[in-house]
């Protein structure tokens, strides 16, 4: 579930609020808030779509493990999953080309070993 | 209706912005005619594709190896097949997906070569809406389609729904014919990019006369860590479970059956050891499925060297099979100006009684997308709508607009009649007490996976008495959000009762919908179970090779 969107990195972009596809986000006059987190559905794409890294979100669908976690926990993993997706300014880079192609060889190699 | 409505004039009318709705998009266009997609999410993030990663049915024009793969499929719809969807299904895959390349980044594998059939979701459905986008389609993002809109003589000729951002409250569309492409409907479970699925594309189509096919076929569970969305099934092709006991869980003896784990579960937690995965995919994990490695980091796991727990997520007909019946070669529903596309639609046509999910689904997805866009344009321009053509909404179940009703503390009394006839009583103020019915009846994989006349009929019992409460139910407040939210819970509601009602018909098990109360496939015909109807649910036998 959607755990947290830092306010020191949040650039009021609103690509959130346009992106989310379960209308998570409320724009605001400064930056959006978190306004409908219960209809959050884990999918983790508002993270893709965050050029400042500035959301996180937990693998919990419910939020009773996030609630645990601190912002030192959470902020060395902010942007993770853009970077290792290989989006926007990490597109060039080899280590993160996106290698889905692989996925068929892989089911092959568990089927016939 | 408030007055705060924006209208818009089409040609074809896309409902749904997913992998098919976005293809529809792009072939209307094609076609040349104009295109409106209402999304209810945002179109590029929004349905099941966008999270995962499909990969495609996507076989060369060569006559054997088609042959070969159609004559395999064949085999497992064990009669509810039809060889001919499946060779337009792979002739159209062919050669429409790697149009997909204006905007998708293909990496080549290590011999160079470019796999047009495997894209990553969140870049492949980015792709879709720039293409659409590009081809000149109009996206209504963050607007559900409530209900659709007949002219007098019945004609399907738009829609109208709801604005959840922007200026208006309520949108409302104009159009020469309707694409279905909503997707199929998985309850609300917590499956990957499956919260928009609603079944709202299911109950609008039976509203406006079409027919359900296969709705028994809805018994599909993914495994994913305990309490996390991801469905997602590579990994888990390494996988050996144990029970409490710590007892190694048997093999399925079909691929994708997680009955028995579904038999432990109720004993406990049941562990995944993913061990046996070897150290090259290891490594390779983090650029095949970053979403993948990010949710054990998170959720502070090493799967390849600690067991971490399981649950199973139910899909209902999303990898399951069941959907509106297409009623012809032009993906038509029957009603006249209504199409449909994608997991919306029955897939037995390709994939039988056993789940498409793998390749078959995102192939039909995007072939019927294609087909059903190309038949409403033709059929959008061969029926022009009239500026004065009054349209009439189609259905209004969850929606408050009932003439027997007068305000709503009566319907809130009507709401505690009906619930109360059930066996379980109801809280009637929350509608989430419907939600629990759902859950426990649709989302628990023993009660799926071993139907019984009796677990079906006790299941009929409490959704019937869900339906009625919800049919006329006020929503608490005229809030777009509020609307929506009773008419999906209607939709929800409708769509388990077509498959408890289709799966009480079919009396014998078959491919993904197995009955312990019978040990034959019912009958030695194979069969299609119709079903329809809203408010008194029927169904019906068809022989397969038949026409309607
Ligand atoms: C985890 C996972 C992995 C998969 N992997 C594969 C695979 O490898 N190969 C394969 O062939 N298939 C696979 N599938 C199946 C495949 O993703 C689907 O068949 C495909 O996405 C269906 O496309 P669709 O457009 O019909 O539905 P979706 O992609 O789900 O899109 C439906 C859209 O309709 C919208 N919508 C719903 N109701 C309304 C409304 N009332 N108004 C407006 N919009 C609405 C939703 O928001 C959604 O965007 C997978 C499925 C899952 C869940
Ligand atoms: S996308 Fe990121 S930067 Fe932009 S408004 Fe949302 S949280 Fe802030
Ligand atoms: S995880 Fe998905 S549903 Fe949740 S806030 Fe982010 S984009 Fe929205």
């Amino acid at each position: 579930m959607i755990t947290s969107l830092d306010i020191e990195r949040c650039t009021a972009c609103n690509q959130c609020v346009a992106t989310c596809p379960r209308d998570v986000f409320e724009k605001t006059e400064h930056i959006p808030t978190i306004a409908r987190p219960q209809d959050c559905q884990t999918c983790f794409l508002c993270e893709l779509y965050c050029t400042a890294d500035a959301l996180f979100v937990h693998p919990e669908a419910e939020p009773a493990m996030a609630a645990r976690l601190t912002p030192s926990d959470i902020t060395p993993l902010l942007g993770e999953y853009r970077r290792e997706s290989g989006w926007d300014e990490w597109s060039e880079n080899p280590r993160y080309a996106n290698q889905h192609w692989r996925m068929e060889d892989v089911f092959r190699l568990a089927r016939d070993g | 209706m408030s007055d705060r409505v924006r209208t818009y004039d089409t040609d074809v009318l896309i409902i749904g912005g997913g992998l098919a709705g976005c293809w529809a998009a792009i072939s209307a266009r094609r076609a040349g005619v104009r295109a409106i997609v209402a999304e209810k999410g945002y179109c590029g993030t929004s349905g099941v594709a966008a999270s995962a990663g499909p990969g495609h049915w996507f076989v060369p024009p060569e006559a054997r190896l088609r042959e070969e793969a159609i004559a395999r499929r064949m085999a497992g719809a064990q009669g509810l097949g039809d060889a001919r969807w499946m060779e337009r299904i792979i002739d159209q895959t062919y050669r429409t997906l790697p149009d997909i390349g204006t905007h998708y980044h293909y990496t080549p594998d290590d011999s160079g070569a470019i796999r047009r059939h495997a894209l990553r979701g969140p870049e492949y459905l980015r792709a879709l809406r720039e293409k659409a986008l590009a081809a000149g389609a109009i996206l209504l993002d963050h607007s559900p389609a409530l209900q659709l809109l007949a002219r007098r003589d019945g004609r399907v000729s738009g829609a109208r729904g709801v604005s959840r951002q922007g200026a208006g409250d309520e949108w409302l569309v104009r159009a020469g014919a309707v694409v279905l492409a909503t997707g199929g409907c998985a309850f609300r479970s917590h499956l990957l990019g499956g919260s928009n699925n609603t079944g709202d594309g299911l109950l609008m189509a039976v509203e406006a006369g079409a027919a359900l096919s296969g709705m028994e076929f809805s018994s599909f569970f993914t495994v994913a860590p305990a309490n996390t969305p991801l469905s997602r099934a590579m990994i888990f092709s390494f996988a050996r479970y144990y029970d409490t006991q710590g007892r190694e869980i048997a093999k399925p003896a079909a691929p994708n059956d997680h009955s028995a784990i579904a038999v432990a579960l109720q004993g406990g937690p049941v562990l995944c050891d993913l061990s046996a995965t070897p150290e090259i995919v290891r490594r390779q994990l983090p650029q095949i499925s970053p979403n993948v490695t990010l949710t054990f980091r998170r959720l502070g796991i090493d799967p390849f060297t600690q067991r971490f727990p399981i649950s199973l997520l139910g899909e209902g007909t999303i990898r399951g099979v069941g959907g509106v019946r297409v009623t012809g070669e032009d993906a038509g529903t029957g009603v006249p100006g209504l199409y449909v596309a994608g997991d919306v639609a029955s897939r037995e046509p390709v994939t039988g009684p056993v789940t498409g999910g793998g390749a078959v689904n995102a192939a039909w997805a995007l072939a019927s997308g294609c087909i059903a866009a190309e038949a409403a344009a033709r059929s959008a321009l061969e029926n022009p709508l009239a500026q004065r053509s009054i349209l009439e909404p189609l259905g209004d179940a969850g929606l408050s607009t009932r003439r027997d009703r007068t305000n709503s503390s009566t319907t809130r009394s009507a709401f505690a009649t009906t619930l109360s006839t059930g066996p379980t009583r109801l809280d009637v103020s929350a509608s989430s007490e419907v939600e629990i019915v759902l859950r426990e009846e649709m989302l628990s994989p023993t009660r799926q996976y071993f139907r019984s006349a009796d677990t079906l009929a006790a299941a009929s019992t409490r959704l019937s008495a869900a339906w009625g409460a919800l049919r006329d139910a006020t929503p608490p407040s005229a809030e777009p959000r509020e609307r929506q939210r009773f008419r999906e819970l209607a939709a929800m509601t409708a769509t388990a009762r077509w498959c408890v009602a289709s799966a009480a018909a079919r009396t014998g098990s078959l491919g993904m919908h197995r009955r312990t109360d019978s040990s034959t496939n019912g009958s030695d015909v194979p069969a299609y179970v119709i079903s329809g109807g809203a408010d008194a649910v029927w169904t019906r036998r068809q022989a397969a090779g038949t026409v309607s």
